[in-house]
C-alpha cells in the first residue's frame, strides 16, 4: 500500500496520525502497514468486512490491545503530534484523552449516578458539587437526563440497552476526553435506540473527534464526514464520506458498499 | 410410546428427583434423629417406682423399652441413678419381673456434684448454724436457699484462692527469667521474692478459711432414702438441683427445662464432660472459627486475586490450579499432622527458644494451642477460598474490566471499585463453605490443641487478654470424647445429642449469617444482562 495513492486523501493538521502501524498477533499479521491521519472534531468512519482489523485497529488508539497476550505492534500513533506507542507513555493519561464505547453496553453494577462519576472519582475527584454537575451534564448531553433523573441513584442495571448504552457515553464524555472510540455501538440496538445514538453522535461531533466502528453502511453514510474502508488489515480507501458511498475510487470499496461483497 | 416416553426425557427427570429426594431423605433423618434425642433431654421426665416379683423395688427414670432378642418378652431400661449406692446408673428389668408400676408423689431427684442423678425419698434434714426447717413439701429448697449466701462466699474464696495462684504463677515466671538472665540479687527480684511470700502467707490463710468453711458447709445434709429403704446422707452443698418431677406442673417443667438450657450455655462442665454445661466448648468453637477465618480468609482472597488477575495463564500457573484444587481432598489427619510438626513444634518450637528460653523444658508455643490449631484449619481450607475467588472473578465479564480501564483506571482500581464487589458474593459462598467445613473438623484438631476439659479460656480478664498458646476445648471434640472416651458412655448419650445439636446449631447461625450478608451483596452488585 502506497501513501500516494490517489484513494486515500492527505488531512490537513490531523489530530491523529497513524504511521507505518503493523501489528501481529503471535505470527498472523493483522495490521498492515498503515497510514493515514484522522480530522479532529469530526466523526471517521472505520468500514470493511468482519475480520478486516478495523476494531484492532480502533483498540490501538487507547492502547486497549495492551490488556493481549502475544501481541505485537510496530509504527507509531500520533495523538496530538505525541506517539502513544512509546514505552514511556503513562497508559492512564492516554485513556482520559481518548474514551471508548464498546460494541455491548458495560454499565457497573453500581447506580447510575456512580456509573457516570467513575471516572471522576478515579482521578481523585471527590468533591460532591463538581460530580453532581457533572453527571447532571453529561446525561443531559448523552440525552438520557430525562429518562433517569429521578432514579439517578438506582441500579443502571434496571435501565433499558438503548439506555444503557447511552450511559456508556455519557459516562466516556464525564472524563471529558478529547478522542471518543465507538466500536460498533449499534449492533445490538433495535432501530428507534439506534437512531437516538446516531443523533447523539451528530451533536457530540464538533466538541469531540469521534471515530467508529460500523458494519452499517448506512449509519456511515449518515453520521461521518470521514470513512476509511479497510480490507484484511489493509487500508484500500480513505476520503471524504460523500465522496467514498457516491464515487469511490476503487472497485473493491463500492463492491462492498454496494453489498456486491462482503 | 415406550420410545415417546424415552424421547421425553421422562427417565431422566425422574432419576434426577429420586437423586434429590433420597440425598434429603438421609439428611432429614440425621436431622430428626438429633432433634428427637437432643431436644427432649432437659425434660424433666417422670420417676416410677416398679415393684419386683421378688419384692424388691426400684426407682428410676424408665429410658427404652425393647424386646429382648429372640424371644417374644420385653425389658426396660430404668435409669436408677444413685451411682454411689449402687455402681451402675442404668438397669435393666424383664417385663414379667415387674409387678407394678406407680408414679408417688414424694420422690425427689437430685443432681449432686458428685456421682450422678439420686432418685429418693427425703426423710429428714439436719442444719446447723441456721434456723430448722419448718417441715412441708417445700422444706428441702427453703433450706438450700438458707444455706445460699453461703455457698456464695465459699465459691467466692475459691476464686479468690484460684486468682491468687495465678499471680504467684506469673511471679514464678518473672523470677524465672530473672535466674535465667542471672539477675538473682537485684532489688527488683528480692521485691518479687517478698511479694510472693506475702501472696503465699494470704494463700494460706484463705485456705485455711476455706476449709474451715466448707467443711462448716458439709454439715449441713439431708437424709434420703432410696426405694429399698437404704438411707443415704447427702450434703445439701452437694445438690446442684432438686425436683420432684411427678408433681411439676408444665410451666414449672418449662422453667426447669429454660434453667437446664441456661446451664448449658453459660456453665463450665462437670463429671469429666456428662452434666453441666459446654460454655468453654461453645467459645473454644467459636474462636476457633473466628481465628481461623481471619487468618485464612484474607490469604486465600489475595492468593485467588493473584492467580486469576495478575499471574500470567500459562502451564506453571495450571499446575498450581490443579494443585490448589487437588489440596482441598487432602485428608484432614494429614493437615494436622504438618500442623503438629510444622507449627507447634517447628515454630511454635523456635518462638519457645528464642522467646521463652527460662521456661524451658516447660513448652509456652511449643505445645498445642488455639493459634496452632486455627492455623491447622485455616491451611485447611484456604484452598476452598482461593478456588472460590478465582471462580468469581473469572465469572465476570471481560467487558466490564474493559469498560473500566477504557475510563482511565488502573488495574488495582478496577479491581478494587469493581471486580471485588462484583465477586463478592462468589467469594463469601467459598467462605461460607469453608468455614462449614472447619466447624466440623475433629481430627486435625485433636493433635493441634483441643483437650477434653480446659482449666481456663483462650480469651480472658487477665493481661494479655488473648491467649493464643492456651488449649482449648470444642464441641466436635466434645461429642468424640463424651460419646467414645467416657467412662460412663450409658449417663453420656444425652448429652452427645445436645452437643451434637448445639454444634449444627452453631454452624447453621454463622452460615446463616454468611449467606445473609451474600445476598445482600448480591443484590448491590449482581449483573443482568451484560
Amino acid at each position: 500500500m502506497q501513501t500516494t495513492d490517489t484513494a486515500i486523501i492527505q488531512i490537513d493538521n490531523p489530530q491523529v496520525e497513524i504511521e507505518n502501524l503493523n501489528l501481529y498477533y503471535g505470527t498472523s499479521q493483522a495490521l498492515d502497514n498503515l497510514t493515514f491521519g484522522i480530522a479532529g472534531q469530526q466523526v471517521t468512519a472505520l468500514i470493511g468486512p468482519s475480520g478486516c482489523g478495523k476494531s484492532t485497529l480502533l483498540r490501538c488508539i487507547n492502547r486497549m490491545n495492551d490488556l493481549v497476550d502475544g501481541l505485537r505492534i510496530e509504527g507509531a500513533i500520533k495523538i496530538n503530534g505525541e506517539n502513544i506507542n512509546d514505552p514511556n507513555l503513562d497508559v492512564i493519561e492516554l485513556r482520559r484523552k481518548v474514551g471508548m464505547v464498546f460494541q455491548k453496553w458495560n454499565p457497573f453494577p453500581k447506580s447510575i449516578y456512580e456509573n457516570i462519576v467513575y471516572g471522576l472519582r478515579i482521578a481523585g475527584i471527590h468533591d460532591k458539587n463538581v460530580l453532581d454537575e457533572s453527571a447532571e451534564k453529561c446525561l443531559k448531553r448523552a440525552a438520557l437526563w430525562d429518562e433517569v433523573k429521578d432514579r439517578l441513584h438506582q441500579s443502571a442495571m434496571g435501565l433499558s440497552g438503548g439506555q444503557m448504552q447511552r450511559l456508556c457515553i455519557a459516562r466516556a464524555i464525564a472524563v471529558s476526553p478529547e478522542i471518543i472510540l465507538m466500536d460498533e455501538p449499534c449492533s445490538a440496538l433495535d432501530p428507534r435506540s439506534t437512531s437516538r445514538i446516531e443523533d447523539l453522535i451528530r451533536e457530540l461531533r464538533g466538541e469531540y473527534t469521534i471515530i467508529i466502528v460500523t458494519h452499517n453502511m448506512q449509519q456511515a453514510a449518515r453520521i461521518s464526514d470521514y470513512t476509511a474502508y479497510m480490507y484484511l488489515g489493509e487500508l484500500i480507501e480513505y476520503g471524504p464520506t460523500q465522496t467514498v458511498f457516491t464515487m469511490p475510487e476503487k472497485k473493491e470499496t463500492e463492491d462492498y458498499i454496494t453489498g456486491r461483497f462482503g | 410410546m415406550t420410545k415417546k416416553f424415552w424421547r421425553q426425557g421422562e427417565p431422566f427427570v425422574w432419576a434426577t428427583g429420586l437423586a434429590l429426594s433420597l440425598i434429603l431423605f438421609l439428611t432429614l433423618l440425621l436431622f430428626y434423629v438429633v432433634l428427637d434425642n437432643g431436644l427432649a433431654v432437659f425434660w424433666p421426665k417422670k420417676v416410677a417406682l416398679a415393684t419386683l416379683s421378688d419384692g424388691r423395688h426400684l426407682l428410676g427414670e424408665i429410658v427404652q423399652e425393647e424386646t429382648i432378642p429372640h424371644t417374644e418378652k420385653k425389658r426396660l431400661q430404668f435409669k436408677i441413678g444413685n451411682r454411689d449406692l449402687y455402681g451402675l446408673d442404668f438397669k435393666w428389668v424383664d417385663s414379667s419381673e415387674i409387678t407394678s408400676l406407680s408414679y408417688p408423689e414424694n420422690i425427689y431427684v437430685l443432681e449432686r456434684l458428685e456421682f450422678g442423678n439420686f432418685y429418693g425419698y427425703l426423710s429428714e434434714l439436719e442444719v446447723k448454724g441456721i434456723a430448722p426447717p419448718a417441715s412441708g413439701s417445700n422444706s428441702l429448697r427453703l433450706t438450700i436457699d438458707a444455706l445460699d449466701s453461703r455457698k456464695k462466699e465459699v465459691n467466692l474464696l475459691g476464686k479468690k484462692i484460684a486468682n491468687l495462684n495465678r499471680r504467684v504463677e506469673l511471679i514464678d515466671r518473672r523470677l524465672a527469667t530473672g535466674r535465667y538472665n542471672k539477675e538473682e540479687n537485684t532489688p527488683a527480684l528480692a521485691a518479687l521474692k517478698g511479694e510472693k511470700q506475702g501472696l503465699k502467707t494470704e494463700f494460706e490463710a484463705l485456705v485455711s478459711i476455706l476449709s474451715q468453711k466448707a467443711a462448716a458447709l458439709s454439715t449441713n445434709q439431708a437424709i434420703f432414702t432410696d426405694a429399698n429403704g437404704r438411707t443415704k446422707a447427702i450434703a445439701l452443698a452437694n445438690i446442684v438441683r432438686n425436683y420432684q418431677p411427678n408433681t411439676m406442673s408444665f410451666l414449672a417443667k418449662c422453667g426447669y427445662y429454660l434453667e437446664r438450657l441456661r446451664e448449658l450455655f453459660f456453665d463450665d462442665p462437670r463429671e469429666s464432660n456428662t452434666e453441666g454445661g459446654l460454655f468453654p466448648a461453645i467459645f473454644g468453637t467459636i474462636m476457633l472459627i473466628f481465628l481461623m477465618s481471619i487468618l485464612s480468609f484474607p490469604l486465600g482472597v489475595l492468593a485467588g486475586i493473584y492467580l486469576r488477575e495478575y499471574a500470567k495463564d500459562d502451564w506453571l500457573v495450571k499446575m498450581v490450579r490443579i494443585a490448589v484444587n487437588n489440596l482441598a481432598g487432602i485428608p484432614s489427619i494429614v493437615y494436622g499432622i504438618f500442623g503438629l510438626g510444622f507449627f507447634v513444634y517447628g515454630i511454635g518450637g523456635s518462638i519457645d527458644r528464642f522467646f521463652f528460653p527460662e521456661r524451658f523444658p516447660t513448652p509456652t508455643f511449643g505445645t498445642g494451642g488455639i493459634l496452632w490449631a486455627s492455623l491447622t484449619l485455616g491451611l485447611l481450607t484456604v484452598p476452598v477460598v482461593i478456588v472460590a475467588t478465582e471462580e468469581a472473578l473469572g465469572s465476570i465479564p471481560p467487558g466490564i474490566r474493559e469498560g473500566s480501564q477504557a475510563l482511565a483506571a488502573t488495574k488495582l482500581q478496577t479491581l478494587t471499585r469493581i471486580l471485588l464487589p462484583m465477586a463478592s458474593p462468589g467469594i463469601l459462598t467459598g467462605f461460607i463453605l469453608a468455614m462449614a467445613r472447619a466447624a466440623g473438623e475433629v481430627a486435625p484438631l485433636m493433635i493441634t490443641g483441643v483437650v477434653k476439659l480446659a482449666p481456663s479460656l483462650p480469651l480472658d480478664g487477665l493481661f494479655p487478654y488473648l491467649h493464643l498458646d492456651r488449649k482449648f476445648m470444642h464441641l466436635g471434640f466434645h461429642i468424640y470424647d463424651i460419646g467414645f472416651q467416657s467412662p460412663n458412655v450409658e449417663a453420656a448419650k444425652p448429652m452427645v445429642y445436645v452437643t451434637t445439636l448445639l454444634l449444627i446449631l452453631i454452624v447453621l447461625a454463622m452460615t446463616s449469617t454468611a449467606i445473609y450478608l451474600r445476598n445482600k451483596m448480591r443484590q448491590r452488585h449482581s449483573v443482568v444482562d451484560v
